[in-house]
């Protein structure tokens, strides 16, 4: 089976003193599902980042998607974030856009057409029960909406890795549901990796996925 | 309401810069028209001891304008007091030559010395009368006009410049988030600047526009041509082609340079 990332001796650091992960390998394939757990401060959201090129790797090679990220040029960063869908625990929506416009960010970025566009984001409306709130800007939303919003962004342009923050940390039970779904989705669907940075892992998943612990700066597989 | 607020504070910026900046080159026509104003009535007075080819004179000296032999007649007339006909003939051969010399600029204290240096090293010409006491006290007033107008209009720019500093800042602050969201997802730079750039271009359109019809309304007001009449000149206090490009021309430039300024700095989140 193809690797979406593979990673050898990867260590990653804010600062020279402060390192995160130290020295870890592992990789994971393309169309799998996989959680990321750990406690408060693990590393969990820093290995998330150097995923999609926000913290470069200090130590060992980082490949995701082909792009090897250490010392990536901008260009081919880009490149890579293109056919990425992030999900952010703070939804990282543009506050002076509408929510339909922040759907449509990733397929302007990728340079749809506008036809295509508009179908796309309509349907993700439909997906994510927010087609009623389209016009709405994001701080007129409830946290659980903007997430489903996000979660939409994240969709729009059929990633080929999906990367997803805490995506349900406080979110009512119907909103995590939903994400839970568009996530399996997804995977199961369109065969789209989908790597879960979380504290709790839910019970009723209906894909098989796999589990990895960050602890002491390493990542290991959970069987 | 929201959008208007976006707008207000750069076009209040660049509308001062426009305005400080028109308001110097309608004092530096008027004083250039003044000028030639005072040019036009001033004439250095020259006493020489023989006639003087006056093409000769006005090849070498650049700043002549023209030479205007002075009649003695009126001298003569002063000493007329029972003069015969004849001796006044003779006094008439023997009095030294006098000449107006037009400029065709109204000199600096210094411009002038120079001519008189000039005029001096012909050894027929004994004496230049240049009036400098005059000319030096309305050389110097223009000046200290000038130079007012100088530091009132670079006052301006100054806190205008500091104005749009801290609209700097703010901009950073609120177009920095939405260019981080779309680096996230790969946005190249142009993209993640394209708003930025729209609304600084359309900031610079607004102040040029809003600068245009007050100096075009300035510029046909009766009032402001009877102030320039008053002192003898009439001035172009707004030309709608050239004044309009320079005005265009620099609020895109700032606006663009404070955009540019805004995406240098720009430093992706970690």
């Amino acid at each position: 089976m193809d690797k979406v990332i593979i990673a050898e001796n990867l260590s990653l650091a804010y600062s020279k003193d402060e390192t995160i992960i130290n020295k870890a390998n592992f990789s994971i394939d393309s169309g799998s599902f996989v959680f990321i757990t750990g406690a408060s401060g693990s590393g969990k959201s820093t290995l998330l980042k150097s995923l999609y090129g926000a913290l470069k790797p200090v130590e060992g090679s980082l490949v995701v998607g082909g792009v090897e990220l250490r010392g990536v040029a901008n260009s081919k960063l880009n490149f890579l974030r293109k056919h990425l869908g992030i999900v952010f625990q703070d939804y990282k929506l543009v506050k002076e856009w509408t929510i339909e416009k922040n759907i449509m960010l990733p397929l302007i970025i990728n340079g749809y057409e506008k036809s295509i566009t508009q179908s796309q984001v309509d349907s993700l409306l439909k997906h994510v029960r927010l087609k009623h709130q389209s016009g709405k800007y994001p701080l007129e939303l409830s946290g659980g909406e903007q997430q489903r919003v996000a979660m939409a962004r994240a969709l729009a342009h059929n990633p080929i890795l999906i990367l997803a923050d805490e995506p349900t940390g406080n979110l009512d039970d119907y909103s995590s549901q939903l994400i839970w779904n568009l996530l399996e989705g997804a995977n199961e669907q369109l065969k789209t990796t989908v790597i879960v940075v979380t504290h709790h892992i839910p019970e009723a998943m209906k894909v098989e996925y796999k589990h990895y612990h960050i602890e002491f700066g390493d990542i290991h597989e959970v069987v | 309401m929201k959008s208007f607020k976006n707008h207000i504070s750069l076009v209040i910026a660049l509308v001062s810069i426009l305005f400080s900046l028109q308001i110097f080159t309608i004092v530096d026509r008027a004083i250039n028209a003044y000028k030639e104003n005072l040019a036009k009535n001033y004439s250095l007075v020259v006493v020489s001891q023989k006639t003087f080819q006056s093409k000769e004179m006005l090849n070498k000296i650049n700043q002549l304008a023209a030479i205007e032999e002075l009649s003695p007649d009126s001298v003569i007339k002063k000493l007329n007091t029972g003069i015969s006909k004849k001796n006044i003939q003779l006094l008439k051969l023997t009095l030294p030559k006098f000449y107006k010399f037009k400029l065709k600029i109204y000199p600096t204290p210094a411009e002038l010395q120079k001519i008189k240096k000039q005029l001096l090293k012909y050894p027929y010409i004994t004496k230049v009368e240049t009036f400098s006491n005059t000319h030096d006290t309305t050389y110097k007033l223009l000046l200290l006009f000038k130079n007012v107008i100088s530091v009132l209009a670079v006052s301006i720019l100054l806190v205008t410049i500091l104005l749009i500093f801290k609209e700097l800042r703010i901009w950073q602050f609120k177009h920095n988030e939405r260019m981080n969201i779309m680096g996230l997802f790969g946005a190249p730079t142009w993209l993640r600047s394209a708003v930025l750039f729209r609304l600084s271009i359309v900031d610079a359109l607004i102040a040029f526009g809003i600068s245009f019809v007050i100096f075009s309304y300035f510029a046909s007001s009766s009032w402001v041509s009877e102030q320039f009449a008053n002192i003898g000149i009439s001035v172009v206090v707004f030309d709608k082609i050239y004044d309009s490009l320079i005005m265009l021309g620099v609020s895109v430039i700032v606006s663009i340079l404070l955009a540019s300024f805004i995406v240098l700095g720009h430093k992706e989140e970690v």
